[in-house]
């Protein structure tokens, strides 16, 4: 009897503790995702009865109090691409380095690494006045869509050349061995079947370095600057989506409805790049790797 | 050994594995070959011994392997038959698979290790630091214990290494493609779903794939890291009626765990011992010799299956 009691007991502790243990783990991806869901709702709730094609195709005006933002899409579309255009490449092309042609306990390689993980860490505000400093002053670009762009890819490079490098390390050395053994030399061995495994690696670096680029407002401020027309080439200024939102909510008095507006554009822009990556990677993983 | 039909996936595949082992026979013992050389070296392995030794494909001489200051192996010096089939065997961690990944190079791969001693290929020196890597490697084919196909279709894995070789023409490599699924007796199995994926193939085939991958190269020698061992039974089986059918056309070494497959298949037997501190190739003997009457103490333990 005393026995059946202890176990009993002994249950109901353990029976307990579960409970415990389950809401903690359950609650902290809720609080997470009702955050998100929040934020999301706000904005949505706020922003949506500014949307409109007007609103999408309209020049700003009155200081963006009235009108719609198309040169301000435009103008970060651009600085957007010219980041990826300079980053994807040497940002894929130091990662095959880096994977490829140094040991890991290389010395260099080594020094590169930490290098890219403190750059990483570091502000935005830095790089900011880097890019003013070198790209804005020292090259001449002035202020402009390519000092933004170009002072972007440096900030989105650390993540981008890390998570392209994890994703080549993560491809089986049974596909390098396998491929030597054939005499296959390693460009063709890197083209055809290394960077192709590690398309997935590659998208996911992508997503994170384009999250990071869309939303940055301090290092632009410093280098692609604020004008709000719709710029004519590289070398004029430009206002991206995010000092757009900036500036309505905190220096224009009346703005706040136009700002939650160009959030909500800011977000559908970043949930549609991110749907792409997502797609691209099932349909290559699909494709590619298990084809079935 | 008792198995049901229904242990296969096709009911065929029984049927079809006798009817291969028939036609491999018959392969045997009906193809007379076209030269004098090669006819000694055919039949079984008894002649081998009573004729005079065939020729030399690869010599190693006094060969060394060091993983940084580790050696994996010393000192072997060993030849290899022309058209024969040579078994590695031996306890695990003496140096089998760094033997064999020294002959195509494939330890340049792996920067910490370093080899001494020379290894000729006919009159090649292998490890002439100035030689064309990718040259000897299509001389010299290799298959991993654990099968990798590509990620790439059946069809591709072929003539992915043939396009890197040069041959470009979409028919000549359809024609390499088929004869030599048919030589390793995938066809059949495959033919219809050429453009699949390579991995959605059984183990065994997979195995097949790659076995044909590097004969479409048309390698003078095969370098087969315990090809059976991730298999089952049957596809295992298999896969040693086609190294058989290799012999006089391909000059094959196998390392194996298993001896009885070494007794089946092997011309020549070469023993590796773990030995004060390295790999050391205690014994090398046609297959007879050293299955029969073995030189050296430990040859006799390790075949009768004590622990030395
Ligand atoms: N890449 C490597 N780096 C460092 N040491 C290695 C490496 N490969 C093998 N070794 C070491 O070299 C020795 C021989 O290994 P090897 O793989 O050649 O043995 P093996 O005879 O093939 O064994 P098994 O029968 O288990 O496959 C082992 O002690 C192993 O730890
Ligand atoms: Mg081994």
């Amino acid at each position: 009897m005393n026995q059946q009691q202890k176990t009993n007991n002994k249950k109901q502790t353990t029976n307990n503790k579960q409970l415990i243990t389950t809401s903690l783990v359950w609650s902290v991806p809720l609080i997470i995702t009702a955050i998100f869901f929040w934020i999301l709702g706000d904005i949505i709730w706020h922003g949506i009865g500014q949307i409109s094609w007007e609103f999408l195709t309209t020049a700003t005006k009155d200081a963006g109090r009235s009108g719609g933002i198309a040169p301000i899409i435009v103008s970060t579309v651009l600085i957007l691409a010219v980041c990826l255009t300079v980053s994807i490449p040497l940002g894929v092309g130091t990662a095959i380095l880096l994977a490829e042609f140094t040991r890991e306990e290389n010395w260099f390689g080594r020094l590169v690494r930490r290098s890219l993980d403190v750059l990483a860490g570091v502000p935005s505000i830095v790089f900011g006045l880097f890019g003013n400093a070198l790209f804005v002053r020292i090259l001449g670009f002035k202020y402009s869509i390519l000092s933004g762009g170009l002072t972007l890819a440096c900030m989105v490079l650390p993540i981008l050349i890390r998570s392209a490098e994890e994703g080549l390390r993560a491809v089986p050395n049974d596909y390098r061995f396998g491929a030597a053994c054939l005499g296959i030399c390693r460009t063709s061995t890197l083209w055809h079947l290394l960077l192709p495994a590690a398309v997935p690696g590659l998208l996911v670096g992508l997503v994170l370095g384009v999250g990071r680029a869309i939303a940055e407002t301090a290092a632009l401020l410093f280098t692609s600057g604020y004008v709000d027309h719709l710029p004519t080439s590289l070398l004029d200024s430009g206002r991206s989506l995010s000092i757009h939102i900036f500036d309505l909510s905190m220096n224009i008095s009346g703005g706040d409805p136009n700002a939650y507006g160009s959030a909500l554009v800011l977000i559908m822009l970043l949930l549609i790049i991110n749907g792409m990556a997502a797609w691209i990677t099932h349909r290559w993983l699909e494709n590619r790797i298990l084809y079935r | 050994m008792t198995l049901s039909k229904g242990d296969f996936d096709d009911p065929g595949d029984l049927d079809q594995i006798f009817l291969d082992l028939v036609e491999i026979e018959n392969n045997q013992m009906s193809n007379p070959q076209t030269t004098n050389n090669k006819q000694q070296i055919t039949n079984n392995q008894q002649q081998i011994t009573n004729n005079k030794q065939p020729t030399t494909k690869i010599q190693t001489e006094k060969l060394s392997l060091y993983y940084r200051a580790k050696p994996a192996f010393e000192d072997v010096t060993m030849s290899i038959a022309t058209g024969c089939i040579t078994a590695l065997v031996g306890p695990s961690g003496c140096g089998k698979s760094s033997f064999l990944s020294c002959l195509n190079r494939l330890k340049d791969l792996m920067p910490h290790a370093r080899v001494e001693g020379s290894i000729k290929l006919g009159d090649l020196e292998v490890l002439d630091p100035k030689l064309d890597v990718i040259a000897l490697r299509r001389r010299v084919g290799m298959i991993f214990q654990k099968p990798n196909p590509f990620p790439l279709s059946i069809w591709k894995n072929i003539a992915f290494p043939l396009r890197e070789h040069g041959i470009k023409n979409r028919e000549e490599i359809d024609s390499i493609v088929e004869t030599t699924l048919q030589d390793v007796g995938l066809w059949d199995e495959v033919k219809d779903r050429l453009k699949d994926s390579a991995l959605a193939l059984s183990g065994g085939q997979q195995q097949r794939l790659c076995i044909a991958r590097a004969l479409a190269l048309q390698p003078e020698a095969l370098l087969m890291d315990e090809p059976c061992s991730a298999l089952d039974p049957i596809s295992s089986s298999i896969v040693e009626d086609l190294i058989l059918s290799l012999r006089e056309k391909y000059t094959v070494l196998i390392v194996t765990h298993n001896l009885a497959q070494a007794k089946r298949i092997a011309d020549y037997v070469a023993l590796f011992w773990f030995q004060s501190g390295s790999g050391k190739l205690i014994e090398f003997g046609s297959g007879k010799q050293v299955f029969e009457s073995p030189q050296h103490s430990l040859t006799e333990a390790y075949i009768n299956g004590i622990r030395g």
